[in-house]
């Protein structure tokens, strides 16, 4: 009919189910490597992982990462290294979660949470100091006031790399994949798009998590 | 003829003369007819929204009052509440009135849309319609083309560029497009007899075969209906005529630089436009409250088919909107003064010599056909000719 066919498009559009998300409501499972705000991790004996050698400030693209190293008081040492990280700084109005200072960082200090939802009203707030940054004794990290931290958010501050990554397995030179968990243990590599290290052709696995909700409407994301 | 007799050619209210009962009728059927038309309004938008997000597979308004059915509320709330900018070259005087200019049409355009049959309130007779001149049409169309004044002068008075482009388009293209609608109206008022609404709507009483109902699409032969759906639609500036407003040339057109409740009247006026075209498109072509069954005198049954015929094509214009990018202006056009102006010229011409009789008709037809092809002819030899075929006398001597 030619004209008359984006009529016909439009009208059956209706009958369609959505994909919207109803988001303050309800909303999506995070991805497993979303890149949120960031932590410092600690070791189990509460020793702080940092070591102040500002590896993280130097590859930042936005160049929100303030960072200044100092040696450890010999009687009460913060790191286990030499050094450690006495001033750790994040301008949260910069930083594009880019996740390169996760990286970069040798000892697997800096991670990112899962934490987007989080809006300060003022200057002083968007700069996360080491004080906020730094997890607490069990681990998890420390909620500010403006945050919105959901049910189980704070378990998963682990970041990812990429296996070819500097700090990444050699074994996987030249394939796109994911290795190592950062921060909380260690993990093997994930399947990622290399179908020939993917045995269990598991490469959905994101794919299904993005559409757990639409699903539950009867939608689909396409 | 006096005063009380011309009125008297219409409503019935004013047969018996004027008195205060008379006065106050008119004045409610007034603020009823203005309530009534600023809620729809208020509603149109809030369907054009829906309607408009299902069709793209979105979910729209739906915060604000259940469905979101409160969103224009909000929006009109928040419209109230902006500034008011006044530019620094803009012609003050004009850039203040032109948004009235659009809404004031808009308004009383409607007052000669017969809404339903008649009513008895303490024993007046009237009818359920604001106004019903004998120049009901004529008035519609004059009304109509007040409101190109507001879409002009609104961009002319800016003091900018893209609103003074945006209304040069727009009184363009409504100044084309009133021409091939004044046709399609031309032709209802030949098949009435009268320029009056409500004897417009009588006219359609009844069956024209079997169950076909004597409405004028089908009497006229639909083109006249299809013309003025067109032009009616580029009258309205809504897509895919909308060039006057087109975001992506031009900012916002012709009230690119209004904003607070200036620019909420230009707004008011678009969906009231919107609104007023189709109960007239109804009142014209479709029967108006003359519903195809149960016929009844009683003012609710009118009403009710009014209303669900006018939301038929509200529910049209929404679809156009979704389905149809804009137009080119050439193409715009070349729609206009070439193909619909001919066409609707051409019906008129049929129409009338078939109402006079039937062998005047087929002659008409006859010889329509004759000149379409020899013009189609002569298309033909002047797009493939040679500058030597068409060289007047024969080649070297002419020139």
């Amino acid at each position: 009919m030619g004209y008359l066919d984006g009529f016909w498009v439009t009208l059956r559009q209706i009958a369609e189910p959505r994909v919207t998300v109803q988001y303050p409501d309800e909303k999506r499972p995070k991805p497993q490597r979303f890149h949120g705000r960031h932590v410092l991790n600690r070791y189990e004996d509460g020793m702080e992982k940092c070591i102040g050698c500002e590896l993280c400030a130097g590859v930042c693209p936005a160049r929100c990462i303030y960072v200044r190293g100092r040696d450890n008081p010999p009687d009460a040492p913060v790191s286990p290294g030499e050094r450690y990280g006495f001033v750790y700084e994040i301008n949260y109005l910069r930083c594009i979660h880019c996740d390169l200072c996760v990286e970069a960082c040798p000892t697997e200090a800096i991670t990112e949470s899962k934490l987007f939802e989080f809006s300060f009203s003022n200057r002083e707030d968007a700069i996360y100091t080491r004080d906020e940054l730094v997890v607490d004794d069990d681990g998890r990290p420390r909620q500010q006031p403006w945050e919105d931290w959901r049910e189980g958010d704070d378990e998963s501050t682990s970041a990812w790399m990429r296996a070819t990554a500097p700090s990444g397995d050699a074994g996987y030179l030249g394939k796109v994949q994911w290795a190592g968990e950062l921060g909380y243990g260690l993990r093997p590599p994930e399947p990622g798009q290399d179908s020939a290290r993917d045995p269990a052709g598991d490469l959905s696995v994101r794919k299904v998590q993005a559409n757990d909700i639409p699903a539950a409407h009867g939608g689909r994301v396409r | 003829m006096t005063a009380h007799a011309l009125l008297a050619l219409g409503d019935p209210l004013f047969a018996k003369g004027v008195d205060g009962g008379v006065v106050v009728i008119v004045v409610v059927k007034a603020l009823v007819t203005l309530v009534f038309l600023l809620v729809s309004v208020v509603l149109m938008i809030w369907f054009e929204r829906k309607v408009i997000s299902d069709m793209q597979n979105r979910v729209g308004p739906n915060r604000a009052g259940p469905w979101g059915i409160l969103q224009t509320l909000a929006d009109a709330f928040k419209l109230f509440t902006k500034e008011d900018l006044l530019p620094d070259r803009a012609d003050r005087r004009i850039f203040r009135l032109a948004p009235y200019l659009s809404v004031v049409p808009a308004f009383l355009a409607f007052a000669i849309v017969p809404v339903s049959g008649f009513v008895t309130i303490a024993h007046h007779r009237t009818e359920l319609q604001l106004a019903d001149p004998p120049v009901g049409i004529l008035f519609l169309l004059a009304v109509s083309s007040i409101a190109v004044y507001g879409v002009m002068l609104a961009g002319w008075s800016s003091g900018s560029k893209y609103p003074l482009l945006g209304s040069v388009r727009a009184s363009a293209q409504m100044v084309s497009y009133e021409a091939a609608m004044g046709l399609s109206v031309a032709a209802v008022v030949l098949i009435t007899g009268s320029l009056s609404t409500r004897d417009i709507v009588a006219d359609q009483h009844g069956h024209l075969a079997a169950f076909i109902p004597n409405w004028n699409v089908f009497r006229l032969g639909f083109v006249p209906f299809v013309i003025f759906l067109i032009a009616g639609t580029a009258e309205l500036n809504r897509p895919p005529f909308d060039l006057v407003e087109a975001e992506q040339e031009l900012v916002g057109g012709y009230f690119t630089e209004y904003s607070s409740m200036r620019f909420g009247l230009f707004y008011l006026a678009e969906f009231m436009n919107t609104i007023t075209m189709s109960a007239i498109i109804v009142t014209l072509f479709i029967g108006g409250p003359d519903g195809p069954w149960f016929h009844s005198a009683r003012w609710l049954g009118g009403l009710v088919w009014f209303l669900a015929k006018t939301v038929v094509f509200l529910f049209c214009y929404v679809w156009l909107r979704a389905t149809l990018p804009r137009f080119r202006y050439d193409q715009l056009m070349d729609l206009g003064w070439k193909r619909l102006i001919p066409l609707s010229l051409g019906w008129l011409l049929v129409l009338a010599a078939m109402i006079v009789s039937r062998p005047w008709g087929f002659a008409v037809v006859a010889g329509g056909l004759v000149f379409v092809a020899a013009l189609a002819r002569a298309v033909q030899v002047g797009r493939t000719a040679t500058p030597d075929q068409l060289a007047p006398g024969p080649v070297g001597e002419g020139g």
